[in-house]
């Protein structure tokens, strides 16, 4: 049985981790969440980028949702942001390529090139 | 929408749109009157009688990058199929309640689907606002079975300190509505 009590654990867990990684500016995962994104399938796309991160342990890695990005017909779109580097724009993404996205994109600064929205418009 | 827990996560974005710092979210399985009602009150900056007149018209929409909304003309679409209906109403700088009504038996009504991902998300959507999420059922013996999930619970036991985004603390709150919701047998 799930109790608020384990939340103190939690808590204190938490504590001792977060000060490190409080003043990094590290990657930026923005998933787009507005009507279009949402019908598309995009709210699995957001929590497998989530659980990926957590996985591994990406501490500095931040993850976000954002309204609609404006190419309602790619979406579900995903943007990486990689600190002193151009945004990436990935389109009509699903969990299997989020998880590609994730590992070698964010984690090896491989950006995936076929996922991109410069490849979908070939 | 595949399902109405994906309305709710689309419709509630509408709330923390509107800056609301808490959104109520009502959600009631009545067997005995075979009735689904989603209800979704927020204390956001409201519509003006104008804008509420309107809402329900896909042309109609506050966001500025294109002249379509369609979060609640589909949710309105849903109901009619499923003989509900969608009442809107709403109060500048009071805030805005939107009550989704579903025959719950109805052969076309889409299932609520995973109300745990919807709730993940919309944390991770605005930290800053409150979410208190109640599930009734109301079952063919007429017993009443509740569910009920407080942020700001939540947020007294974690203090100011660690936000609600935090890894652990959204596994916390997926565990905790995933058995929250299987105990009362909510949520098709």
């Amino acid at each position: 049985m799930k109790s608020i009590k384990e939340l103190e654990e939690i808590r204190k867990k938490t504590l001792d981790t977060i000060n490190i990684r409080r003043d990094r500016t590290g990657t930026r995962i923005v998933v787009g969440m507005a009507t279009c994104g949402i019908a598309a399938g995009a709210r699995p796309v957001l929590l497998t980028v989530m659980d990926e991160v957590k996985k591994n342990n990406l501490s500095d890695v931040a993850v976000a949702q954002t309204g609609c990005i404006g190419m309602c017909r790619l979406e579900p779109l995903v943007e990486v942001y990689r600190p002193g580097e151009d945004k990436v724009t990935y389109v009509k993404v699903t969990s299997a390529k989020a998880l590609r996205i994730v590992n070698e994109h964010v984690m090896q600064g491989k950006i995936v090139d076929e996922y991109t929205i410069g490849a979908e418009d070939k | 929408m595949k399902e109405l827990s994906l309305h709710i996560l689309d419709l509630v974005q509408n709330s923390i749109a509107a800056e609301a710092t808490l959104v109520e979210l009502s959600i009631e399985e009545d067997f005995i009157k075979d009735l689904l009602t989603i209800d979704i009150v927020d204390n956001g900056k409201g519509m003006s009688k104008e804008f509420l007149q309107k809402v329900k018209d896909p042309f109609v929409t506050s966001r500025t990058t294109r002249r379509v909304g369609l979060g609640v003309p589909l949710m309105l679409a849903a109901c009619k199929q499923c003989d509900g209906d969608l009442e809107i109403s709403s109060e500048l700088n009071v805030g805005t309640r939107l009550k989704a009504y579903f025959k719950h038996s109805h052969i076309d009504r889409v299932p609520l689907g995973n109300m745990v991902e919807t709730m993940i998300s919309l944390i991770l959507c605005s930290t800053y606002t409150d979410y208190l999420y109640k599930h009734y059922i109301i079952s063919k013996a007429a017993e009443t079975f509740e569910f009920c999930f407080d942020t700001r619970e939540v947020k007294q036991v974690l203090g100011d300190d660690i936000a609600l985004s935090e890894p652990d603390v959204l596994n916390w709150i997926k565990d905790y509505i995933t058995e929250g919701l299987s105990n009362i047998g909510g949520g098709v």
